[in-house]
């Protein structure tokens, strides 16, 4: 029931679990125990909604920014990580395989502000050897979903 | 100018294509009269397809289909049934399933067999029967039986004219499944009375509680069983037009000699298509399949809640009410509906005699427009 639960709430955290329980032939109350139980084992991380923020009209600037780190003894990346992922303007940080080692997704009001933001507090890090910054300039797919695009459906009505 | 083919003037227009006619003009409509998935082919299936055409494989394939896509589905039907199909000879591509039984049903009728057809079904089994100069022998099923066929009420309909009995389980449009023993008490009679089988298993993915019965897997049934499928419903790929059938090499051998010289073959670019959703798209399967059965339950409840007595069905993505409680007949139901609440539901009576006093409402559609839909039926029904 958990991977049934997950994968409905992963297309809409909304669906409610009066409506859950009917497509998955439970009661209401098994769905709730059931979600409150992945939220305390953390499995739910969180429930967020996507927003087009350029549709919503606000001035928002993304930058991904690649960061090679020289590891450190016994906690390897995870320290500079920690370091990194503390500040408020850092979205996400995966460590990843490549050239590069961690991936950090920034988010500002303005070109200048994430350029400043790399150059005074990422680049200057104990640790951090070098930066590549690219501004995110269009977003085309997010999570999952295809923004701009209306989905229409062109099947024939009777068949 | 002389008139047509009598068998044809005789057969009457699909009821699904009257009812397209009638929803057709009306505006705004939320249709539960769909026979396809809402989603769109897997796109690597897609994909595939037109690295093919870039490739320029746009030529004619063996009559058979190509023989990796039928080695494909030689690996499929084995590693899910166990069922030994040799790729070289017993498996043949056609252009969907609708070709397929088709082809069947010429291949083995000679004017005047008898082909015994449960219903409700399918709306082509009956004038494909005729067209292949046979003649339909329909045995009616009921809701009370979950719309399961009673093998006692075939073992009544077999005369010395019949050649063969026709299933198709999950069914279009109750969305019933058959018991293995229910399906295997058939194949005795058809080994009793020497009867070929054709199984059209096109919904066999779409199985929600229990695990699908595959005709040929049993007891004496693998000589005599003509198996059709196909990639439409399991994987999203209604307008590609393919499917397969499977069978005695004799029989395949018969089938192809018809679509050899009607055919030639299935579209090229589709079989490429087809072989990639066979090998790959497993697990996007599974998820739709998942999905359907979520939607399933909602549409159940709230037709029930709307007060039109709706079974549970096991398969397919129909259910089919009773709308016998109302007092109007499915066509009067139907029609009222689409021009008083604009949804559209294909009034039963479409799917033989014994889907009269139903609807067949296809659940393929998103949640919030079945829920929709539902709340509008409930309206009319309260109205009534």
């Amino acid at each position: 029931m958990e991977k049934q639960i997950l994968a409905i709430l992963s297309k809409d955290a909304r669906t409610s679990p009066e409506k859950i329980a009917v497509m998955l032939d439970k009661t209401e109350q098994e769905v709730i125990e059931a979600i409150d139980k992945l939220e305390q084992r953390g499995v739910i991380r969180g429930y967020r909604t996507i927003i087009d923020w350029e549709k919503a009209g606000r001035e928002q600037v993304n930058a991904l920014i690649d960061v090679r780190v020289s590891p450190s003894r016994g906690v390897g990346f995870d320290d500079v990580a920690r370091r990194i992922y503390k500040f408020g303007e850092v979205k996400s940080v995966y460590l990843v395989s490549g050239e590069y080692d961690l991936r950090v997704v920034v988010e500002g009001k303005t070109m200048h502000e994430v350029a400043f933001f790399v150059a005074e507090k990422l680049a200057t890090l104990e640790g951090v050897l070098s930066t590549r910054t690219s501004f995110l300039l269009k977003t085309y797919k997010e999570d999952g979903v295809v923004y701009g695009e209306k989905e229409v459906d062109d099947r024939l009505p009777v068949s | 100018m002389k008139s047509i083919s009598s068998i044809v003037m005789s057969t009457p227009p699909s009821g699904i294509r009257k009812f397209f006619d009638i929803v057709a003009s009306v505006k705004d409509v939320i249709s539960l009269g769909v026979g396809e998935p809402d989603y769109d082919t897997p796109w690597r299936v897609s994909e595939a397809c037109i690295y093919s055409l870039e490739r320029g494989e746009t030529h004619y394939t063996s009559n058979y289909g190509t023989i990796e896509l039928r080695e494909a589905v030689a690996e499929y039907l084995q590693q899910r049934e166990g069922l030994i199909y040799n790729p070289k000879n017993q498996i043949l591509i056609t252009v969907g399933v609708s070709e397929g039984l088709d082809l069947a049903l010429r291949a083995i009728l000679n004017p005047g067999d008898e082909v015994i057809v449960p219903e409700p079904s399918y709306v082509s089994y009956k004038p494909c029967i005729s067209f292949a100069g046979g003649v339909p022998v329909p045995v009616p099923s009921y809701m009370d039986a979950e719309f399961a066929v009673d093998p006692n009420a075939i073992a009544e309909a077999v005369s010395d004219k019949t050649k063969a009995i026709l299933l198709s389980y999950p069914t279009n449009p109750t969305g019933a499944v058959a018991s293995r023993e229910t399906l295997q008490q058939i194949v005795n009679i058809a080994c009793k009375h020497d009867l070929y089988l054709i199984s059209d298993e096109i919904y066999d993915r779409l199985t929600y509680e229990g695990k699908h019965t595959c005709v040929p897997t049993l007891d004496g049934a693998y000589e005599r069983t003509i198996l059709l499928n196909g990639f439409s419903k399991a994987y999203a790929m209604t307008g590609w037009r393919v499917g397969y059938a499977c069978g005695h090499p004799e029989i395949i051998e018969a089938m192809m000699k018809v679509h050899q010289y009607t055919m030639m073959c299935a579209s090229t670019m589709a079989q490429v298509a087809a072989r990639e959703a066979i090998k790959h798209c497993w697990d996007e399967s599974e998820e739709m399949i998942e999905d359907y059965s979520r939607r399933r339950r909602i549409i159940v409840k709230g037709l029930n809640e709307a007060g039109l007595k709706c079974l549970n069905p096991k398969g397919a993505f129909y259910v089919f009410p009773s709308i016998s409680d109302t007092g109007l007949s499915s066509e009067e139901f139907s029609e009222r509906l689409l021009f008083e609440e604009k949804v559209a539901a294909v009034p039963g009576n479409a799917f033989g005699d014994s889907g009269e006093g139903h609807i067949r409402c296809c659940y393929a559609t998103s949640i919030d427009k079945l829920e929709e839909a539902v709340e509008r039926i409930a309206r009319f029904v309260r109205k009534i």
